[in-house]
């Protein structure tokens, strides 16, 4: 711990981070194909466009819960929500349209799209990046949390 | 197999969200929150994160087909217009509110199944928002 940035977990971040890559080279160099989870997801449930296998995705995604419930079983898991209601469908309403608009999520664009050098994703992740940054300050200037 | 393959992928996919802290969405608002107690953890995750992807982007490069046998379908990499603009800006937005993205969000199906079904559900709903509205054009 450093007092400069006391919740700081910076090398649980970097080996949790390197997993998070290991994946994304498993989807792309064993199935050929980006491990984004947006993208992945609406295939999942069936509103996904594209020719991409839906027992694939439904297989991903499934994934997901059970590697982090894996964790869980080895070390505590601690997750604090925001306590509205609101805030969570709006977010979710804003997460599950801008992702499918903006073709890409963190993972898509951020992880998969930064290291492949790619100019729209490298675009897409300032674009997220930024409102993120701002929205948050504009919810602490406002008093919302 | 592929399916076997993807749910492995999946699952360390999963496994690093929890170890990380990604998977907690104060956590990540705390990231995101540069003028009160800003928390650099997340920038370490993407660092980790592209690393391997980064080997994986070369060795991709010289490889015919995916190990699987299957071409890659893969996106483009230089349009930028409207759409991903606003789609990432509206995802940023969402972002920021919640603390949450996709992935982190499915993962706590098994961390929080009860206090993230809302966003789930809203972002599923989301999702078919966008696609009602690609049709109707």
């Amino acid at each position: 711990m450093n007092t400069l940035f006391p919740g700081a977990m910076p090398g649980m971040g970097f080996l949790g981070g390197l997993l998070i890559g290991l994946a994304g080279a498993i989807m792309l160099l064993g199935l050929g194909r980006i491990a984004g989870v947006s993208g992945l997801a609406a295939r999942a449930v069936g509103i996904g466009s594209g020719t991409d296998s839906r027992a694939v995705a439904l297989a991903f995604i499934t994934g997901l819960p059970l590697g982090a419930a894996l964790v869980a079983v080895v070390r505590p898991v601690a997750v604090t929500f925001p306590p509205s209601l609101a805030v969570l469908v709006i977010g979710g309403l804003l997460v599950g349209f801008g992702t499918r608009l903006g073709s890409g999520c963190t993972s898509g664009h951020g992880v998969c799209g930064l290291s492949r050098l790619s100019l729209r994703s490298m675009a897409a992740t300032a674009l997220f990046m930024a409102a993120g940054f701002a929205t948050v300050a504009a919810m602490r200037a406002l008093g919302w949390g | 197999m592929r399916a076997l393959i993807a749910l492995l992928a999946g699952a360390i996919f999963g496994a690093g969200l929890a170890l990380s802290g990604m998977a907690d969405p104060a956590r990540v608002r705390a990231f995101l929150d540069l003028f009160g107690t800003w928390d650099p953890t997340l920038a370490f995750v993407m660092a980790g994160a592209v690393l391997p992807m980064a080997v994986a982007w070369l060795i991709q490069r010289r490889l015919p087909r995916a190990l699987s046998g299957d071409a890659f379908t893969l996106p483009g990499t230089r349009r930028i217009d409207t759409p991903l603009a606003m789609g990432a800006l509206l995802f940023g937005i969402g972002w920021g509110i919640a603390g949450l993205c996709p992935g982190p969000a499915i993962a706590n199906l098994a961390l929080a199944p009860f206090a993230v079904l809302p966003f789930l559900a809203a972002m599923i709903a989301g999702m078919l928002l966008h696609r009602l509205r690609a049709a109707g054009r």
